[in-house]
């Protein structure tokens, strides 16, 4: 994208920093004192058992939940009660959900191209071209006139995952986008997430998927009872992790 | 026939489904005659319809008077329909002037198109046809009452058919809107908001319409300044349409409900706006599951039309009523008017429920 760099992003490489996060809910103390940094480009996988505090943590950066205590900046614009703030922030981060969240009543296309239209006012037949080229990355250009209901589950992955970029965001969020789907599909869409990464896009994933893990990640991030237990390079993390309670987790999630 | 059959299934290609299983055999084997109990209801069934439609036919048609100035006049053991060339106008029209009843006429011919641009796309000059439906109440308003050069026709005047369709139409237009901004309401974050809205939703729906319209009629004129009057008609309008407002409400907010959360946060993630995503993606979705309930408020309301008797107008069943009681007519009409009134508000209701269950069907997107 052509736009203006603030001279603090050019110095500043860190795309999201969070700084002492708490986060309840109700009394349950969900999020506890998280700090976590990510550059331009870093590739971060996040597991744990379940319960951890995984998802709320990522939607804690785009403010699907809002936050207590601490700091999060993202983009160099920080998470706060402000609308435009908050908006100026998720129109520059991607999300994936485990469940797709495609609107039914729309077609592959025209999900891709609604928050262009609406959001980037984008006219119709730009945001159409813009979106095609979306579709033919992740592969499944032929499907898109039909319907969320029409497509597999891999396919409708594939298409979140497109209509995810075609805002062109700066970071993407996957919160286990292969946990819902049957095991020929989830190469097709960790295939896709590869390329993605390939390009240089800058990803935080929550998932199980070790092997994926072990290919893109730069850093893997275990979390358990809402803290940040231990935090590695993916060589170092699974070769010899150091917590007694990684090991653990780990030779449960490699056991099947 | 029987060599391709062969065929088919040596080389393994698909062949078409057994004869027996498909077309008007097939249709009737699998719906009439699928099993003893189904075989028996069937016949049980077609026994029952002999017994009334012959005799009824014999009745409103074959052994009817269509003749005559006075019920008197009908002698004949059948329908006596002799009435209707005299009092069809006021059946329809009621009480408005005759001389004006192309208004009527042209205001109800307007409906078509403003009805059509609402319910179906693919029509030619759309864009124009949505601003011409948002125009048509205001059209439709002047044509009936009158004003900017049009000789003014009080509303008292009102009556017959027309009337219901008048009450029940703008019912219907202003009802679906203020129901969905209460089912919003009542699910909104800012108490005040959700607290109007329940507070608003279940006084309507706790107090029989009737009482609102008594409200609207006698205890409001106490509160307001004596030289400001609100059209009678006016009035009852407005407490038909909250009524059905309520009702919808409840309709739509289940519908709301059966929103999966993750439609709403892959909306706000998308950095779409309240309004936006309400507009584009959950009301879409919603409606659609309320389709059934929506419909099932607008018939309803559509029948409590009947009520603006208590204020004196003359609807179709007071039109009723009326020749039934005209001495002329006394005692040989009771039926006949009834059953016409039904079968207006029958055409009508029936014409929404079919439309209801094509715009289901259109809006499935789980199929081709
Ligand atoms: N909206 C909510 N209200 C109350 N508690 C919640 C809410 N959302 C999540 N929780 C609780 O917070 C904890 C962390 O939830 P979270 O979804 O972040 O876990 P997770 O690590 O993503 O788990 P999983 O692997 O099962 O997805 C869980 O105990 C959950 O029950
Ligand atoms: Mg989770």
């Amino acid at each position: 994208m052509a736009e203006p760099k603030t001279s603090k992003s050019n110095v500043d490489q860190n795309v999201i920093e969070i700084t002492a996060l708490n986060k309840w809910f109700g009394n349950f103390h969900v999020l506890q004192d998280i700090n976590l940094t990510v550059s331009q480009g870093e590739k971060i996988i996040i597991c744990g058992p379940s319960g951890s505090g995984k998802s709320t943590l990522i939607r804690c950066i785009n403010r699907l939940e809002e936050h207590q205590e601490g700091k999060v900046v993202v983009n160099g614009t920080e998470l706060s009660h402000d609308l435009k703030d908050i908006d100026a922030v998720r129109s520059e981060v991607g999300m994936v959900f485990q469940s797709f969240n495609l609107f039914p009543h729309l077609t592959a296309l025209d999900n891709c191209t609604l928050a262009l239209i609406w959001v980037r006012k984008t006219p119709k037949a730009d945001a159409e071209a813009l979106a095609m080229e979306y579709l033919e990355r992740v592969k499944i250009p032929e499907q898109a006139h039909k319907y969320p209901g029409q497509l597999s589950g891999g396919q409708q992955q594939r298409v979140a995952i497109a209509r995810s970029l075609c805002m062109n965001p700066k970071i993407m969020l996957f919160d286990e986008p292969t946990s819902a789907l049957d095991p020929e599909m989830i190469k097709e869409v960790l295939d896709t997430m590869i390329e993605l990464a390939e390009t240089g896009m800058t990803m935080l994933c929550v998932t199980h998927e070790m092997g994926f893990a072990k290919t893109i990640a730069d850093r893997v991030i275990f979390m358990d009872e809402g803290r940040i237990v231990e935090e590695n390079e993916p060589e170092k993390f699974f070769a010899n992790p150091e917590h007694e309670r990684t090991k653990l987790f780990l030779s449960q999630i490699l056991a099947h | 026939m029987n060599t391709t059959d062969i065929n088919y299934s040596k080389t393994g290609k698909s062949r078409p489904p057994p004869a027996n299983t498909v077309g008007l055999i097939g249709w009737v084997r699998t719906n009439l005659f699928n099993g003893l109990l189904n075989t028996c209801l069937t016949f049980i069934s077609c026994y029952l319809l002999w017994l009334i439609i012959p005799p009824l036919l014999d009745w409103a048609i074959f052994n009817a008077d269509f003749t005559g100035n006075v019920g008197r006049e009908c002698t004949t053991d059948g329908a006596c329909w002799a009435w209707l060339d005299q009092r069809i106008e006021q059946f329809l029209y009621g009480f408005y002037p005759a001389g004006s009843y192309w208004r009527v006429n042209l205001a109800i011919l307007l409906l078509f198109p403003a009805l059509a641009y609402v319910l179906f796309e693919n029509l030619p000059f759309s864009n124009y046809g949505r601003w011409y439906s948002l125009a048509y109440p205001f059209l439709a308003a002047f044509l009936l009452v009158g004003g900017f050069g049009l000789e003014g026709i009080t509303t008292d005047k009102f009556g017959g058919f027309m009337l219901n369709l008048v009450a029940g139409l703008s019912g219907i237009i202003f009802s679906l809107p203020i129901g969905i901004l209460l089912a919003l309401g009542r699910r909104s974050k800012l108490p005040a908001v959700r607290l109007l809205s329940v507070t608003f939703i279940e006084f309507i729906r706790g107090v029989p319409l009737i009482t609102l319209l008594f409200v609207a009629i006698i205890i409001l004129q106490l509160f307001l300044p004596p030289n400001v009057s609100v059209d009678q008609l006016v009035r009852v309008m407005i407490m038909i349409t909250l009524f059905a407002s309520a009702y919808m409400a409840e309709v739509i907010r289940g519908g709301l409900q059966a929103i999966p959360n993750g439609q709403y946060e892959a909306a706000q993630a998308m950095g779409l706006g309240y309004w936006q995503s309400m507009r584009l993606i959950i009301l879409p979705q919603a409606l659609k599951i309320s389709i059934p309930g929506i419909v099932n408020t607008f018939i309803g309301l559509f029948k409590d039309t009947t009520l603006v008797i208590i204020i004196g107008l003359f609807d179709i069943l007071g039109q009723a009523r009326v020749l039934q009681t005209n001495p002329d007519w006394m005692g040989k009409v009771d039926h006949e008017t009834y059953l016409l009134a039904a079968i207006f508000f029958f055409v009508i209701c029936f014409s929404i429920s079919r439309y209801s269950i094509n715009l289901e069907k259109r809006l499935d997107t789980n199929r081709d």
